[in-house]
């Protein structure tokens, strides 16, 4: 199996096949990682240019080092100093990149579906790093490979996603891959950050957060994006801690052996209390150790398909 | 079996128990002595040579594995996707007598891509290479320092070499393209 497309625009467009082969090849990229010299020639010459028109740092970062690692060029672009504050359109802005011979772009958008948008009208490579609540495929594929190395296994997990599931590409993205992989998937958050419509989704809704946690090889704590959405959707950080956040007395409902999941950065005390946040069931740095690894597979691959 | 058979399973053993007491006259301090395979024939090549070599000298050497994917000029060139096997080293490759192992050498350049990708490990003392089969068309300065046999070829041949642990047979031919 190999994967065929210059593009990795989201997990919805991927065979199992093409997920699994990611993962495979993102677990043999680690090594490099733990080397004295964390550097392979594999991209020497290629131009890597993270255009961000949304602000990140881990994203960014972890994109920035796994190009570097392949001996890439990586150059970072951000709206706020972009012509697109002049009025330029975003076509305008990539065609103009791409012409400077500009490989493969990274990009984060505000709007769902730009990215894919981007990816149909630019000859480069294109990497999805989050479009608006629509898709964050490699936040997805680096949570897949820290479940794989913690439970040796993917298919038949039962994982929990609790949380702002409207407004969150990476449980969406997540749900998508999962579907596929065989990964029993239960849902969780406020009525009023879950989808009207959840049908497409196949995944169970959980009414409590007992039910929600109960008999899980992994929960994924989404953070609470202030960013998204407006204050009507949650009453107080307090409220939303005591019913939806996860503590130690509710995580005696999940499997012993559970792990803990968040894409970061958290807020402490509200989706995660900080002694969960810090304790051996929780995987988060691992979960960040692993980006980088997934993001040089990911490039790695899509480089040889333009 | 495509083509010509070159070499049998005994004799490939008998040539795998010659490079492995070539490998020891050459290494003077054997707990310095470290072997990396090319990954995937040149791997177990590696395993056959450092079992004989455990054997007989009743001791037990290191042995790496080398994928040099990420290490080929040639990448946008090849047709075939270039999957990663990975690499696994588990030893300190500094200051040590590092002999690398593949199967077949031709142009050189695995073995240049080999040697760049063990010098971004650390730096050895020395590196010396074996390979089973010479087969010649050189296109880069290289020649290996023990030869299992050397075969001369043209270029619209291929050299297949056979291995019973992925190819179910020990045997290596020669065949017109």
């Amino acid at each position: 199996m190999t994967y065929t497309k210059k593009d990795l625009v989201g997990m919805k467009n991927l065979t199992k096949d093409e997920i699994l082969f990611i993962l495979d090849q993102a677990e043999k990229f680690k090594e490099i990682n733990k080397r004295e010299v964390k550097k392979v020639p594999t991209l020497k010459g290629k131009t890597i240019v993270n255009l961000f028109f949304e602000p990140s740092t881990r994203t960014r970062t972890s994109f920035e080092i796994a190009g570097k690692r392949l001996s890439a060029d990586t150059i970072n672009f951000s709206s706020s100093s972009s012509s697109t504050t002049k009025g330029e359109t975003l076509i305008d802005t990539v065609k103009n990149i791409e012409s400077m011979s500009s490989d493969i772009f990274v990009v984060r958008h505000a709007y769902s579906g730009s990215v894919k948008f981007i990816a149909e009208n630019t000859k480069a490579g294109v990497i999805n790093a989050g479009d608006g609540t629509n898709e964050h495929p490699t936040q997805a594929l680096l949570d897949l490979l820290t479940i794989k190395e913690h439970k040796k296994k993917l298919e038949g997990l039962n994982v929990a996603i609790i949380g702002d599931i409207t407004h969150s590409r990476v449980a969406r993205s997540n749900i998508w891959a999962m579907n596929k992989l065989g990964i029993n998937v239960k849902l969780f958050g406020p009525k009023t950050m879950l989808p009207k419509e959840t049908t497409p989704f196949g995944c169970y809704i959980a009414s409590n957060m007992d039910e929600a946690v109960e008999d899980c090889d992994v929960i994924m704590m989404l953070r609470i994006q202030k960013e998204r959405m407006s204050t009507v959707l949650l009453p107080s950080d307090r409220e939303y801690a005591k019913f939806f956040g996860l503590n130690k007395a509710k995580l005696k409902k999940a499997k012993n052996d559970c792990i803990i999941m968040h894409p970061g950065p958290i807020n402490r005390g509200v989706e995660l209390s900080t002694e969960l946040a810090d304790c051996k069931q929780s995987v988060i740095l691992d979960q960040v150790e692993n980006g980088v690894a997934v993001r040089m597979a990911a490039l790695y691959i899509v480089a040889n398909n333009i | 079996m495509n083509g010509r058979e070159i070499l049998n399973a005994h004799e490939i053993d008998s040539i795998i128990t010659r490079l492995a007491f070539q490998i020891l006259e050459k290494c003077q301090d054997i707990s310095k002595m470290k072997l990396i395979g090319i990954k995937r024939r040149g791997a177990i090549l590696a395993d056959r040579i450092v079992q004989k070599i455990n054997e007989f000298k009743n001791t037990s050497v290191d042995v790496g594995y080398l994928d040099i994917t990420l290490y080929r000029d040639d990448l946008s060139e090849i047709s075939d996707f270039p999957k990663i096997l990975g690499t696994e080293i588990n030893f300190d490759i500094k200051g040590k007598s590092i002999f690398l192992i593949d199967d077949v050498i031709f142009t050189g350049r695995t073995v240049r891509a080999a040697m760049d990708a063990i010098t971004d490990l650390g730096r050895p003392k020395k590196i010396v290479f074996v390979a089973l089969i010479d087969r010649g068309h050189r296109e880069l300065p290289i020649q290996p320092d023990f030869t299992g046999k050397y075969v001369p070829t043209s270029l619209d041949e291929k050299i297949n070499v056979m291995l019973k642990e992925i190819d179910a047979i020990d045997s290596v031919t020669i065949e017109k393209m």
